[in-house]
């Protein structure tokens, strides 16, 4: 039983470990912040996440379970808030979209919010500052 | 014992990949973004190393930094906006 529980962590282990060269590869390969952002948050959350079930598997007893799924729950809430938070203050100092991007919603809010009751002389159409194609 | 070796390469290459985007990366986010996951591979290593060791010690040690670690980002978000929100 513990053998076979000791086997099927390594393979967890190991698919962690892959989701975070993904992440890695991510991170070098995608075009823009935003996409790069994407793949940074959820495949580091599922990494480890796999990884400390993983390492759980090989040392099964109940106050490692407790510690790794609060480690788990934590991660995976936490990683969301800080690749948002990186994300959006990105989007604030005008970090550009990639040439792809095809809807840019939040342009339009973020222009109205900053420049209409301000300058009310200069109105831009929205959604067109960045390009597209 | 392979298989956890090679999972220490393969986190080791992510942390590689991620040292790159920080010397090359555009934006300051993007460095904050390369940061990040250098922190979460470092979380993973902590975890497989003391795997390799046969240490039981490493849970504590991951629970701890996976409670802390989200506060590196958002102090990073905050510089690179400058302060403002």
């Amino acid at each position: 039983m513990s053998v076979l529980l000791g086997h099927v962590g390594t393979a967890l282990v190991v698919v962690g470990a892959l989701v975070l060269a993904l992440a890695g590869v991510g991170l070098l390969r995608l075009p823009d912040l935003y996409t790069r952002a994407s793949a940074v948050t959820t495949a580091s959350g599922l990494g480890v996440g796999l990884v400390l079930v993983g390492v759980l598997l090989h040392h099964p007893s109940l106050g490692n379970t407790v510690k790794v799924v609060l480690a788990v729950v934590v991660q995976l809430t936490t990683a969301a808030v800080g690749g948002y938070a990186i994300a959006r203050a990105g989007y604030l100092t005008g970090v550009p979209l990639a040439k792809r991007t095809r809807y840019d919603e939040l342009g339009a809010v973020v222009r109205t919010a900053r420049g209409g009751p301000e300058r009310p002389g200069r109105r831009r159409r929205p959604g067109r500052r960045r390009g597209r194609g | 014992m392979i298989l956890i070796d090679l999972a220490i390469v393969l986190v080791a290459l992510s942390l590689l990949a991620a040292v790159v985007r920080l010397v090359r990366g555009p934006s300051d986010a993007d460095r904050g973004l390369a940061g990040d996951l250098v922190f979460f591979g470092f979380v993973a290593l902590v975890a497989l190393v003391g795997l390799r060791a046969d240490s039981e010690v490493v849970f504590d040690v991951v629970l701890v930094a996976t409670l802390v670690g989200f506060l590196a980002s958002l102090s990073i978000a905050r510089l690179v906006t400058g302060g403002k929100r």
